[in-house]
């Protein structure tokens, strides 16, 4: 059965990459900058941030050191969950034109919008590596570690996609519902403070979003080189595999009926 | 010899759309208004039918007597509600020319695309690139957008695709009534050469001359029931005569 999957699968890779290139043509065609977008965009937004909660709220005295890298490896990751799982959502309805004619698996649109969210998060980078530059910040040798947490980051984000676009095809209502639901998240996840210094109950509210995890995992690794934190990881792979689970589960259980109602 | 396509009892059963709730308010609002009622309706009702290799099918019927639903059920884009549907072979859907396209790539992008759609290797597309440019006339084109062409254009191209490869099963959704008649007269000729070459295919047409001139076999559709089938004449004779008081009635349920 398993063995079956992959082989549908493994039939099946050129279409996902040939509709990740799709994307990235199409995101930057007939725009001057072109890919450079994938690092200004980033740069330009944490720069926003800086300078709003730097100057205007002045949560910059409150102790975090190197404020800026703090910033943008949060903004980065928190991007990344926000594109992949808003675009894996609306993917199987959007290419119901197709799907009502040829039989592909239809998992391959959610996957494959992830994946793409995976690129330009990785183009982003560079966005991370110009503010250590900038900001003097050396880089510990913890760093290449980071991929760990972003690979279950993406295990995670591929989770919830896969259920967002299930739910997505019979009600539409979840797309309002998860855009609302995802700025509640841009200020639970301590992307621009730092959650040590704030009440206990917030603290304890925190720790239970999983966003939160990652995102400190991914710091502990680039920028105070602790490297991986065993029991951090435990969580992060936990809600990575419980998110997986779920989003199959629920994706393979209604797909055949997705036809129907598009 | 064993049938490449086996239909076995199969039923479509679909909810009408007649209350269709897109959004929690809909649904719950329905749900106030005395329940949720789905107004059940067969596409398609208890049908069975056995396609051997090298045949050419035709499937005949008036608008909306689930000859669309019955290749779409074949090519695996709808699970039957019941029966079961056997396939020993690749399936080649041409069922609405240039559903993989993407309106904004160019048709060199789109080539590769569909292709991969179909299941088709990069490798394989690159080898057979030329012979489906040639096919499709549109070497003048390549780089042009695809929302810049004629319907006609655009199904050309898409057909060029669909056949390159030699498929076991052939799927053909009244493909041929798009573009000029000499382009119509090309596709014929591609599918007899295929034919040649052991696929078999399936035709759905509302010219029954193009039935009559092109397949061996015969089913003819009625409301989502299986009238008759058998050899084209037998067939095709019968449906000229056939007035619509004649029509069998659809299975409802609810």
């Amino acid at each position: 059965m398993v063995k079956n999957s992959f082989q549908a699968f493994w039939k099946y890779r050129y279409l996902l990459q040939n509709l990740i290139t799709r994307d990235f043509k199409l995101k930057y065609r007939r725009s001057v900058l072109g890919v450079a977008w994938s690092v200004l965009n980033p740069l330009l937004t944490c720069l926003v941030m800086w300078a709003v909660f730097g100057s205007l709220f002045n949560a910059r005295g409150s102790g975090i050191e190197n404020f800026p890298a703090f910033l943008i490896i949060g903004q980065l990751m928190f991007s990344f969950f926000r594109e992949s799982t808003t675009m894996a959502m609306e993917s199987v309805l959007k290419n119901a034109p197709l799907l009502r004619k040829v039989y592909i698996p239809k998992y391959i649109f959610p996957l494959e919008k992830v994946c793409f969210a995976l690129v330009n998060c990785f183009f982003s980078l560079i966005a991370l590596v110009l503010v250590l530059l900038v900001t003097w910040t050396p880089i510990s040798v913890t760093a290449p570690l980071a991929v760990v947490p972003m690979l279950l980051l993406f295990a995670f984000s591929l989770g919830i996609g896969l259920l967002l676009s299930a739910m997505y095809v019979f009600v539409r209502d979840i797309m309002h519902i998860w855009e609302v639901f995802c700025t509640l998240l841009v200020y639970g996840s301590a992307i621009f403070y730092d959650p040590a210094q704030m009440e206990g109950w917030v603290q304890m509210v925190i720790k239970f979003n999983p966003i939160y995890h990652y995102i400190t995992a991914v710091r502990e690794c680039v920028l105070w080189g602790i490297g991986l934190d065993p029991w951090r990881l435990v969580i992060c792979a936990g809600c990575s595999l419980l998110s997986l689970g779920v989003g199959v589960m629920v994706f393979k259980a209604n797909q055949d009926k997705f036809v129907l109602y598009m | 010899m064993e049938p490449i396509i086996s239909v076995d009892h199969v039923s479509m059963r679909f909810n009408l759309a007649k209350e269709k709730h897109e959004s929690l308010k809909e649904y719950f609002v329905a749900l106030l208004h005395g329940g949720i009622r789905f107004d059940e309706f067969y596409a398609l009702n208890d049908v069975s039918l056995d396609i051997m290799p090298g045949d050419f099918y035709g499937l005949i019927g008036l608008n909306g007597s689930g000859k669309s639903t019955l290749l779409k059920t074949i090519a695996g884009v709808y699970k039957p509600s019941s029966g079961k549907v056997t396939v020993r072979g690749t399936i080649a859907p041409l069922i609405e020319l240039g559903a993989g396209f993407d309106m904004d790539l160019t048709a060199r992008e789109n080539i590769y695309l569909n292709g991969t759609v179909l299941g088709y290797t990069p490798k394989y597309i690159a080898s057979r690139f030329d012979e489906i440019v040639d096919f499709s006339e549109l070497k003048d084109f390549l780089d042009v957008p695809l929302k810049n062409f004629s319907s006609g254009m655009v199904a050309r191209l898409a057909f060029a695709v669909a056949t390159i490869t030699k498929p076991d099963i052939l799927i053909a959704d009244e493909i041929l009534s798009v573009g000029d008649f000499l382009f119509q007269q090309k596709c014929e000729k591609r599918m007899a050469e295929l034919m040649s070459g052991g696929t078999t295919v399936i035709l759905v047409s509302h010219s029954i001359e193009q039935i009559e001139r092109m397949c061996n076999k015969v089913a003819w559709l009625d409301h989502g029931n299986l009238r008759r089938q058998g050899e084209t004449l037998d067939v095709t004779r019968e449906y000229r005569h056939f007035e619509k008081k004649d029509a069998m009635p659809a299975k409802k349920g609810g």
